[in-house]
């Protein structure tokens, strides 16, 4: 499609609309923003930064939240 | 005990049972032993998002992060550099500073990599985090840690997961004599009588998973843990007779026939 990106999401290829943000994708992915981390190319983001941070080709995003564990 | 709150960092804890979240049948089983539990603290893992089923719940829709205080792990961790990345993504996810420090050396065991422990504590001390170690049962490593500003250590029992129970209580009654900051003992617990006499030692608490989800009955073990920790904390503040070799009567002899 005209004006997609490729991107890996949690290691896994992923198109996105060019401009989109972290905090589009997050939303696409009915994601809740309230108990997760982004990691963006290995920089940890500030939940403040969602909506700010726009996706280009090849970005690597990490998408981590808390399960069972000791 | 409303009177004998554990401290740690400022902060109170009612329970001196700490929980794990893994392991169970599913997230209604993990919200019921945590509850039966009485644990105020229960640990959790930090991973990846599973974004191809997004129909799974999340462990925190059953663990009101209100009511409990959620305190991440950066298990899994075998290098300084992965722990110190899973605990600031946890602080990034998470309402806390707290971390539940691991930095493994070896899958077989896994024992702490003490070295890279108490390299990855430092940095993560620097950058405000609240570390607590998942550490050995050496009483100079818990002194190191804590003397770079660990306001409590976490020495283990036995190896994580293994049950068996305390294998070197003399080690952890060093480290009690060593550090003035809370003894948190951490892994190898396998029944309650463990917990028990953990505490009977004098640790400030028990953090157990495996102990309980893994029980036949995970519900049941969790009250019984519950009760372990509270008789063993109990039992130290009495403070125990000592052991002879021969007999004391209970019974007076004046006024027998």
């Amino acid at each position: 499609m005209e004006g997609a990106v490729q991107i890996q999401v949690n290691g896994l290829p992923r198109g996105c609309r060019s401009g989109s943000t972290v905090g589009d994708l997050l939303r696409e992915l009915d994601i809740k923003t309230d108990s997760v981390a982004v990691e963006l190319n290995l920089e940890i983001l500030d939940r403040k930064d969602f909506e700010l941070r726009s996706l280009k080709e090849g970005d690597r995003v990490e998408i981590l939240s808390f399960i069972g564990g000791g | 005990m409303y009177d004998d709150r554990l401290v740690i960092a400022g902060r109170e804890f009612k329970s001196r049972l700490w929980v794990g979240t893994g392991k169970y049948k599913d997230f209604a089983e993990t919200r019921k032993a945590i509850e039966v539990s009485g644990a105020d603290v229960v640990t959790v893992a930090v991973r990846r998002v599973n974004i191809t089923d997004r129909s799974k719940e999340n462990l925190l829709d059953y663990i009101d992060p209100k009511k409990y205080t959620i305190l991440p792990n950066t298990a899994g961790c075998y290098t300084v550099d992965d722990a110190v990345r899973y605990a600031r993504l946890a602080r990034a996810a998470g309402v806390s500073d707290l971390v539940k420090l691991e930095v493994l050396g070896d899958e077989k065991t896994l024992f702490p990599d003490t070295a890279g422990l108490i390299e990855a504590a430092g940095i993560l001390i620097k950058e405000g985090f609240i570390v607590l170690p998942y550490t050995n049962d050496d009483p100079i490593v818990a002194k190191k840690l804590v003397d770079i500003g660990c306001p409590a250590v976490m020495p283990l029992a036995a190896p994580i997961g293994s049950g068996l129970g305390i294998r070197n209580p003399y080690n952890l009654k060093i480290i009690m004599e060593t550090v003035k900051v809370p003894i948190i003992v951490d892994a190898g617990v396998g029944t309650a009588s463990d917990a028990a006499l953990a505490m009977e030692y004098g640790a400030d608490a028990v953090l157990m998973n495996t102990a309980i989800a893994g029980a036949k009955d995970p519900i049941a073990m969790a009250e019984a843990m519950k009760y372990a920790v509270h008789a063993g904390r109990l039992a130290y503040k009495a403070g125990r007779i000592p052991r002879k070799l021969y007999a004391t009567a209970s019974s007076p002899i004046e006024g027998m026939l």
